[in-house]
């Protein structure tokens, strides 16, 4: 099932490069994303995280993986882009690369909440690289597209919406009237779609947007999956796989890191624009329906001209876009 | 239509003083190990074995930037990576950081095999190839006499290159004083390693697969990951082509060089050589690299818009070639 956004979308989304980081650096920031603080752990119990940002204008791009001190992974992915003549930089000499720019670094268990102890337990207990899709919650990919939110009174409240879930999964939140936390009933009720989730990688946060020249970018930042062996990078820092922005649009994706990869998702939608002049979600809709195998992949992506789509083929994936027009809207499971 | 078909290469970007017997070693070299690949391919082994043997044989070899014989980071150590990819159900698998391991390519594939996971990297690759029993050797193994003096070459070129840089900023072109020399990834050509090798193949069934493995750039940051490993970038295999890429990795990275062949194919209906122009020409920007492609038909490719590229290829009607430059 995919989910469009419909019509109304007409204008781009106006950010400075500042705001868009911060947005993504405020996601990272929050223990509820797997990412940064909360990210989730590896088969030996420590965090091990990615990052990638790339300038659609310049098709300039960076990116990190095994970062285990650095508490804005997506800022040090900016500094490898801009300070580096590399794209890319890994483990040792990744943090060897942060401490010599100056990064906010801390201690290894900064990252390590209690949840995400329990988690691993759980996993190790299930004998899955994932977690089980026990907590529906749990089972669905976070994606936030835009930046007018924190630039708007309603921004912190969209991200304290998905703070203020508690592991029950019961939620509190101002904005209930346009958030179904229940998810649908599939037409048919095939229990099994949900355990196709579980291999979802869990709450992965990116970021696509446009400013009203036309500018795109994209970023996302992950921990990675539960359970995951040491060494093992997914889709998030990899360009045209997790993350990918040309002069066309901006695309960030979620979900089976190794799917994705695969079917080189975030640049085959720019690829559908560029080759076959599809629009921006008929691109999307077709990566999301004909090329990510079903239950593993989510995206959002913004186009030049302003459109924004966000789809998935998973579950449900956390999401939120606004507009310069005023439209915004934030939503979990399909919208229809 | 229709046969087998292997294109391999040794890197893009060859110094056109490289001696005469160098180059004459590199073409032994090269037609060695098509050699292999074509014999294998005649016993019918699927495109995804061939493709990892010739691989290995070139990553065995000192004279090529892989395995033995890897560029050395800043820090005068060896950092390999390696990818694989197998067109049916596009599989595929990577490795970066691997400081051990004999065979990189090799352990991608177990990557790709044997891990729920498609890539790997430092110290968390290391372990599963000592967990999957793979050969290891001590990391002076890959370092060779030669690259010690390159590296010794690429960090005096780096000053240099730096110093000269500053002063043309904010004055008019005087492009008499620089006779601009030939440079690769920032390095004069004569320094610079040529890189990577890789291997396409598209077997008698009509199957494609793609491997790429290098010890990277000369004096890299350690840490440092190329387009080599990265699927789309450096290598890309699906049912229609296989593809390998090599040069300045950080143009191949933003150009998703490899999956671009492969999706103008798919999107925009080219054929494999046109796929390839196409891709050399437009998706490069300033870039400097080569490619290696072969296509489900049987068919082989190769472009590159920089001096030289070791290569060679064969098909099944016959046809074998091994070249560097134009």
């Amino acid at each position: 099932m995919s989910n469009t956004e419909k019509s109304s979308v007409i204008f781009g989304i106006y950010f400075g490069k500042v705001g868009f980081l911060t947005l993504v650096r405020e996601l990272e920031n929050h223990p509820h994303f797997n990412a940064g603080k909360g990210s989730v752990l590896t088969s030996d119990g420590t965090v091990e995280m990615e990052a990638c940002i790339m300038d659609g204008r310049t098709k300039k791009c960076g990116a990190v993986s095994g970062l285990t001190t650095v508490v804005n992974a997506i800022s040090l992915a900016r500094l490898v882009m801009e300070k580096t003549p590399h794209i890319y930089l890994a483990f040792d000499g990744a943090e060897a690369f942060a401490r010599e720019q100056g990064v906010e670094t801390t201690d290894k268990s900064h990252f390590v909440t209690s949840e995400n102890i329990e988690r691993l337990k759980q996993a190790k207990e299930a004998n899955r690289v994932q977690v089980s899709s026990a907590s529906i919650v749990r089972c669905c990919d976070l994606h936030l597209a835009t930046v007018k939110l924190i630039t708007l009174p309603g921004s912190k409240s969209s991200s304290l919406i998905l703070l203020s879930r508690d592991r029950s999964g019961s939620v509190s939140s101002h904005y209930q009237r346009e958030i179904d936390y229940t998810q649908p009933i599939p037409k048919e009720p095939t229990k099994e779609t949900t355990v196709a989730d579980g291999d979802s990688q869990i709450g992965t946060v990116g970021c696509v947007a446009v400013d009203n020249q036309g500018n795109l970018a994209s970023a996302t930042s992950t921990g990675g999956l539960v359970n995951k062996m040491v060494g093992r990078i997914g889709d998030t820092p990899i360009i045209g796989a997790g993350t990918y922005a040309n002069s066309l649009c901006a695309v960030s994706a979620t979900g089976k890191g190794e799917s994705i990869m695969r079917a080189t998702v975030a640049r085959d939608v720019a690829a559908l624009m560029e080759y076959k002049g599809l629009s921006l979600e008929e691109a999307a809709a077709y990566v999301v329906g004909e090329c990510a195998s079903k239950g593993t992949a989510g995206l959002v992506a913004v186009s030049a001209k302003g459109e924004v789509t966000m789809q998935f083929n998973t579950t449900g994936m956390f999401r939120a876009c606004a507009t310069e027009d005023g439209y915004s809207e934030i939503a979990i499971w399909p919208s229809v | 239509m229709g046969g087998w078909a292997i294109a391999v290469h040794g890197g893009a970007g060859v110094d056109p003083n490289l001696p005469v017997e160098r180059q004459e070693a590199a073409k032994q070299l090269l037609t060695r190990c098509l050699n292999i690949g074509i014999s294998a391919l005649r016993s019918s082994l699927p495109a995804i074995d061939v493709v990892e043997l010739v691989v290995r044989e070139l990553e065995a070899d000192p004279y090529f930037n892989s395995g033995r014989g890897s560029a050395l980071t800043t820090k005068g150590t060896v950092e390999m990576e390696a990818s694989i990819m197998d067109g049916p159900g596009r599989r595929c698998g990577a490795v970066s950081g691997v400081t051990t391991v004999k065979s990189p390519v090799s352990l991608a594939r177990l990557v790709m095999e044997k891990s729920p996971h498609s890539y790997l990297a430092f110290s968390g690759a290391e372990e599963f190839a000592r967990q999957q029993g793979v050969e290891t050797v001590d990391n002076e193994y890959f370092i060779t006499e030669d690259n010690v003096g390159m590296l010794k070459l690429a960090k005096e070129a780096n000053t240099i290159l730096f110093d000269y840089r500053i002063p043309t900023h904010g004055l008019d072109t005087c492009s008499a004083a620089v006779d601009s020399p030939l440079v690769m990834n920032g390095l004069p050509i004569s320094v610079y390693a040529p890189e990577t090798v890789g291997c396409t193949v598209v077997d008698g069934k009509g199957r494609c697969a793609a491997a790429t493995s290098t010890g990277g750039l000369m004096n890299k940051m350690t840490g440092r990951i190329g387009d080599s490993p990265l699927i789309g970038a450096g290598t890309y295999a699906c049912e229609l082509c296989g593809v390998s890429c090599t040069g300045e990795g950080e143009a191949i990275i933003r150009g998703t060089l490899a999956r671009d062949v492969a999706a103008v194919m798919e999107y925009k209906g080219f054929g494999l050589q046109q796929a390839v122009d196409y891709v050399v020409k437009e998706r490069l920007d300033q870039g400097k690299a080569g490619l290696i492609a072969v296509s489900k038909d049987g068919e082989v490719a190769f472009g590159y818009n920089c001096v030289g590229m070791f290569r060679g290829c064969a098909t099944e009607d016959g046809f074998m070639e091994v070249g560097i430059w134009e």
